[in-house]
């Protein structure tokens, strides 16, 4: 995993709420057995009109937004499906971090797992990037995860809270399953003793 | 032991727990993983990539449901060479690593949350995980089951642990009598109306309450499923008496001592009187009606005599341009009674509600019928064993009579990865959990609903108030029969 310290990026405003994992990548895309090249679908149906044509009003498809690394939205955002494709096209679009007032539960440790940081901020807060990014052109915003804050250089400055243990993992790009197996020994003899429970058996 | 009374929730987790290191989340220990083809591919590579084995291949199991067409021909000839890949790994994965797979021929196949209790591998208090987020079904057994993603399907591969840090608790009681016609699936689609999509994030649910008591395994398991669709980390329901009769003699349930057993240790589950819950909400069962939803989240829901809403009267602006464009999507306008909404497509189906007793109450509904004109309209089963017991009730042919297609086991058209989709457009009730814009098709609009609402939707052409139904007497003789 790459770790994460600082990003200085681009930001885009996506102004909707309950984003859904079925949006972010739909379950067409699904099929695959590989874990990268998503980029291409992400938010495939918003990025196209009925007819397969680029959609030049959503902002992911807008010249001024192309190269943002950091996504504004709405509350709720990657609700839904637990799908991970969701995380690996952010991901591999060029997505490192997400700011919203608040996250689905399973696609916030997917996200996590891939690198990505989710910022969470109050509404309002979210509110005025979405509008800044909209207004001010060349919107860039810097996320700092050692200082928990974003700053747009300007006049918006905020702190966000993050769970310490997520944060050292991000910073450092660990890999959960090295993590868990550094307790092998007592997860040996808890295994041994909780297999006797044949009422916990699933065959 | 034996100090502060404790929710169903906390006995569970406290079971799993394999050690709490300082600062980092909780280790938690898994029972079992239930593995499908569309989640699992990267999270084996990954193993293969890192030298890794699977640590325990017997608290595993797959089965092929997401992709797989649901007819015989199409099954035997997947033209879909993705998709035919994408099960063609499993298999393969499932023989490197030694994990037991119902493939698309198995008498045992079909939708994972369908199989797992059928076959009596869910049991309660376990902790059961799947690349899939309607896990959250399992919890109707008193299970914390929940879904996850693919990094962490190969962490439970790897080490049959997952860190997890404590999610809050919120218990739901249902108090009352369900009134006639109202089902599970209408208590589920009130509660997310009521709290909406995201009003239980980081919350493992406890479903409790008369209402509760009362209901089937299956009807616990559909409200279950749909936890995911008030944000919520896992649904659970207290095992009791209802519970154990399901369970006993099923393939893998314990036998003989090991039963008696099971169920002495399965009794001490239920939450303790007293037990604090960082949430509670309290329903009355008799205000409920028969559901529809309107619009692009589960949380749009209505009741049937109701109008679809009118944007203007939204809480802020926010909401206003959701509920606009919710509309937009749906092609309907403010102040229809969704009762003169009509339809071109009912999928009955997918891992909320294809269970034996939901093809039982859709058929009652059906008998005698005829499927109207302008509508298609397809049966799913949840599963090859669901199939078979059908059949053997004649549930297939007072579908088929009525003019439905009886199809072969698979989530189906609730998110049209196989050929079972909506053309842009299309109008659908069905009793799936999900109407996010595109799920059963781009431009397909689908509304949510119990199966008995599908079943008369179909026949009507349109959506219809349960409650008033003829059921015609051929029902209870065709049934029967």
């Amino acid at each position: 995993m790459q770790p994460f310290r600082t990003l200085a990026a681009l930001a885009v405003p996506l102004d909707r709420t309950n984003v859904d994992t079925d949006q972010i990548i739909p379950k067409q895309f699904l099929k695959r057995i590989e874990r990268s090249g998503y980029g291409e679908f992400l938010f495939f149906d918003w990025r196209r009109t009925a007819n397969g044509e680029p959609d030049l009003s959503f902002p992911l498809n807008e010249p001024r937004y192309q190269g943002a690394q950091i996504l504004i939205a709405g509350k709720n955002f990657g609700c839904g499906s637990s799908r991970e494709h969701a995380a690996w096209a952010l991901s591999d679009f060029g997505f490192r971090a997400v700011i919203a007032p608040t996250f689905a539960d399973i696609f916030f440790s997917n996200a996590g797992k891939n690198g990505i940081v989710l910022v969470k901020l109050d509404e309002e807060q979210v509110n005025s990037l979405l509008e800044n990014a909209k207004k001010i052109p060349n919107y860039r915003l810097t996320v700092s995860l050692e200082e928990q804050t974003v700053t747009d250089g300007r006049e918006f400055n905020a702190k966000f809270d993050f769970d310490p243990f997520r944060k050292f993992c991000l910073i450092e790009g660990l890999d959960d399953i090295g993590l868990t197996l550094r307790h092998a020994s007592a997860l040996d003899a808890y295994e041994k003793k909780h297999d006797e429970a044949g009422w916990l058996r699933a065959k | 032991m034996g100090t502060a009374p404790k929710t169903l929730f906390e006995k569970v987790w406290e079971q799993h727990v394999v050690i709490e290191p300082k600062g980092e989340p909780t280790v938690l220990y898994i029972d079992l993983q239930l593995l499908h083809e569309v989640t699992s591919p990267q999270a084996f590579e990954g193993l293969r990539l890192a030298g890794r084995r699977v640590r325990r291949p017997d608290r595993s199991i797959a089965t092929v449901d997401h992709n797989v067409p649901t007819t015989i021909e199409g099954r035997l000839n997947i033209v879909d060479q993705i998709a035919a890949t994408q099960i063609a790994t499993l298999r393969k994965n499932c023989a490197d690593f030694g994990i037991e797979l119902y493939d698309v021929n198995s008498r045992e196949q079909g939708i994972v949350h369908v199989i797992g209790p059928e076959l009596g591998i869910t049991k309660p208090g376990m902790t059961i995980v799947c690349g899939d987020s309607h896990t959250s079904t399992h919890g109707a057994f008193g299970a914390l089951a929940f879904g996850i993603g693919t990094s962490e399907v190969e962490h439970v591969l790897a080490t049959q642990t997952l860190p997890q840090s404590k999610p809050k608790t919120f218990r739901i009681s249902v108090e009352g009598r369900l009134p006639r016609g109202v089902t599970a699936k209408d208590i589920i689609l009130a509660i997310i109306g009521k709290i909406g999509t995201d009003g239980a994030t980081g919350c493992v649910i406890e479903y409790a309450g008369s209402a509760i008591r009362e209901l089937s395994m299956e009807g616990r398991m559909t409200i279950c499923n749909m936890s995911i669709e008030a944000g919520a980390r896992a649904g659970m329901i207290a095992p009791d008496e209802t519970t154990f009769a399901y369970l006993k003699g099923r393939r893998f349930s314990p036998k003989g001592a090991a039963w008696d057993e099971a169920v002495r240790e399965w009794s001490r589950l239920p939450s303790d009187p007293g037990a604090k819950f960082d949430r509670e909400l309290v329903i009355d069962a008799g205000t409920l009606v028969p559901y529809v939803s309107w619009g692009t989240s589960p949380g749009m829901v209505a009741p049937i005599t109701d109008v679809v809403p009118d944007p203007a009267a939204a809480l802020n602006e926010q909401e206003r341009k959701s509920l606009e464009r919710a509309l937009e999507y749906m092609g309907l306008q403010a102040g229809t009674p969704l009762a003169d909404v009509s339809i071109d497509r009912v999928f009955i189906g997918s891992c909320t509600n294809s269970r034996i007793e939901d093809l039982r109450a859709a058929a009652r509904i059906a008998a005698g019928y005829k499927v109207s004109t302008h509508v298609s309209a397809m049966v799913v089963p949840g599963s090859q064993q669901v199939k078979a017991q059908a059949e053997q009730e004649g549930l297939d042919r007072v579908f088929r009579e009525a003019g439905f297609e009886w199809r072969e086991p698979g989530c189906s058209m609730c998110l049209g990865m196989n050929p079972d989709i909506l053309s842009p457009g299309e109008r659908c009730a069905s009793t799936s959990n999900r109407n996010f814009e595109g799920r059963q098709g781009r431009g397909g609009r689908t509304h949510l609903v119990s199966p008995e609402m599908a079943a008369a939707a179909a026949i009507a052409g349109h959506f219809i108030d349960i409650r008033n139904w003829p059921v015609l007497d051929v029902a209870s003789e065709e049934v029967k029969a």
